[in-house]
């Protein structure tokens, strides 16, 4: 089956943005890329802490406000806009997100000019946030349909993208800021040309994005004739996914695998100064400046890499991969990794790109599970993992090293326990991505006259699951 | 559009200028975004 068309034919629906004839898909990854590429910006937030600190009289507390908020916003929007998202096209959420993100830098501005704290919280956290969860989910089925032979991959570059951005955007805002000012003034310009650069820079996805025709397919590709046994060629709706065990075992297997990256991500600058700190190499605050930075590159190359490789691997291997290799290089790290500096970089990087591939490889299993049919909605609703894991990583690893600091432990003693707890979370992980079955019949839509589902997701519609089935015995 | 199994495309504007042009406006920001990290990047071996 489709997903319901707009009636209308404003210039954002659907049915405007079906690719003509010969429309290469190699065009549609930048379009989400534009979109991914500028709403990363979010995790460069840090670099408007100290000038807005000093400028308006902030706690760091008061400073993370708006970032915080604009990740709560994006979970809630992906979650509660997916549906919506699936039914109007990407066009559309694209040019939503365009101007829910450009609009909150604005609003900021504003706020930042007149000293008004509220209204950066309200444009960048609240506004700008919704901007961030309808982007992110904007491409995802898109990408999917225009690339059903390399969901993985397609997926990948734009998650990719999603990380990337905090590459641009962290030194552009600084030097930004050197060259209009650190005072509320200099903010207040900087934040007026994030938004007006960025809703430039994302309306080339807007105009940009097309939807495949119906029936499209790569040429020369033929959908297999022998499924694997988790690749489903049934439908699933948004709804109905949710009652399936296999979305809350990836919701799980998501949410302890983001969890457990974070778990390095959010100390790592002080974990390597001290887990060296009385051997013969101790770690400058620069070189660990220099080990957040390679883990960010691995971050986002394990992104696109971890997931094309899923193409190849299959989904659940690839997750087995994530959660028990991670698991085993968590060990290592806490055992051997306060004697040798190149395991326990080494280590980490590892256990940074599974962090970045599980977040990219999701979709695609997503798919695998429930078919293209509101797979970006099923998304929107498993990305609450992500807000959740985003909480309790932080709440774990630092909870865990003040105990541990209280208890007298120094050096890598201070994080033993944290490591220990990030090991375990990502066994029960791997357990939940055990767990993992293709999904019932009874979820599945009813096909329809013709065979309703996307050609694009898989073989013809109307052909049987493996299991034998596809039409809903309920 | 019918499904290329079933009828064979008519013959389509190559759209090579577009591809360049907008893999080269989301590619050079990436670029120096990634250039930027590999010279921090780099800190951990230098110092």
């Amino acid at each position: 089956m489709r997903s319901p068309q707009v009636p209308d034919g404003g210039l954002l629906s659907r049915s405007r943005t079906v690719a003509p004839a010969g429309w290469s898909r190699w065009l549609v990854p930048p379009a989400a890329l534009s979109v991914h590429l500028s709403i990363g910006q979010a995790y460069a937030w840090s670099v408007f802490k100290p000038p807005l600190e000093k400028a308006l009289g902030l706690s760091g507390t008061a400073s993370a406000l708006p970032f915080q908020l604009a990740i709560v916003m994006l979970g809630l929007s992906a979650a509660f806009g997916g549906t919506l998202v699936e039914r109007k096209g990407p066009r559309w959420a694209m040019a939503v997100s365009l101007l829910c993100f450009a609009s909150g830098f604005l609003l900021s501005a504003l706020g930042a000019a007149t000293e008004q704290f509220w209204l950066i919280v309200l444009g960048y956290g609240f506004v700008g946030g919704i901007g961030l969860g309808i982007g992110y989910i904007s491409p995802v089925s898109t990408l999917i349909k225009w690339f059903p032979d390399r969901p993985g991959l397609a997926t990948g570059i734009a998650i990719m993208g999603f990380g990337g951005g905090a590459l641009i955007a962290s030194p552009w805002s600084s030097q930004m800021l050197e060259s209009f000012g650190a005072d509320s003034a200099g903010i207040a310009t900087a934040f007026l040309m994030h938004g007006l650069a960025y809703a430039v820079f994302m309306a080339l996805g807007v105009l940009l994005v097309r939807v495949p025709a119906d029936g499209w397919r790569p040429p020369g590709w033929t959908p297999p004739t022998e499924q694997r046994a988790m690749v489903s060629t049934a439908q699933v709706s948004a709804r109905n996914a949710l009652r399936t065990p296999q979305f809350w075992c990836l919701w799980v297997v998501l949410c302890m695998n983001v969890t457990a990256g974070i778990g390095i991500l959010e100390k790592a600058a002080p974990m390597i100064r001290d887990f060296f700190a009385d051997t013969s190499t101790p770690v400058s605050v620069s070189a660990a400046a220099g080990f957040v930075a390679l883990l960010s590159l691995t971050n986002m190359g394990g992104r696109l890499v971890w997931s094309a490789t899923s193409d190849a691997i299959g989904r659940k291997n690839m997750y087995r991969v994530y959660l028990g290799v991670g698991a085993l290089l968590y060990l290592l790290i806490a055992t051997t990794g306060g004697s040798s500096k190149p395991v326990f970089v080494l280590s980490a990087l590892a256990i940074l790109s599974f962090y970045g591939g599980g977040f990219s490889t999701a979709p695609a299993y997503l798919k695998d599970l429930f078919g293209t049919f509101q797979v970006g909605a099923i998304h929107g609703r498993l990305l609450t993992a992500w807000s959740t894991a985003g909480v309790l990583g932080p709440l774990i690893v630092n909870r865990v090293a003040d105990s541990q600091e209280a208890a007298g432990r120094s050096g890598p003693g201070l994080y033993s326990l944290s490591l220990y707890i990030m090991m375990g979370l990502l066994v029960v992980g791997f357990v939940a991505n055990e767990c993992i079955r293709p999904v019932h019949p009874r979820f599945h839509e009813p096909a329809t006259e013709g065979g309703a589902a996307d050609a694009s997701a898989g073989p013809a519609n109307g052909t049987e699951a493996p299991d034998g089935s596809q039409q809903r015995l309920a | 559009m019918a499904p290329s199994s079933a009828s064979p495309e008519p013959a389509a504007p190559r759209r090579t200028w577009l591809a360049v042009l907008v893999w080269l406006w989301v590619g050079l920001p990436f670029a120096y975004g990634l250039y930027e990290l590999v010279l921090k990047a780099t800190q951990l071996f230098t110092d």
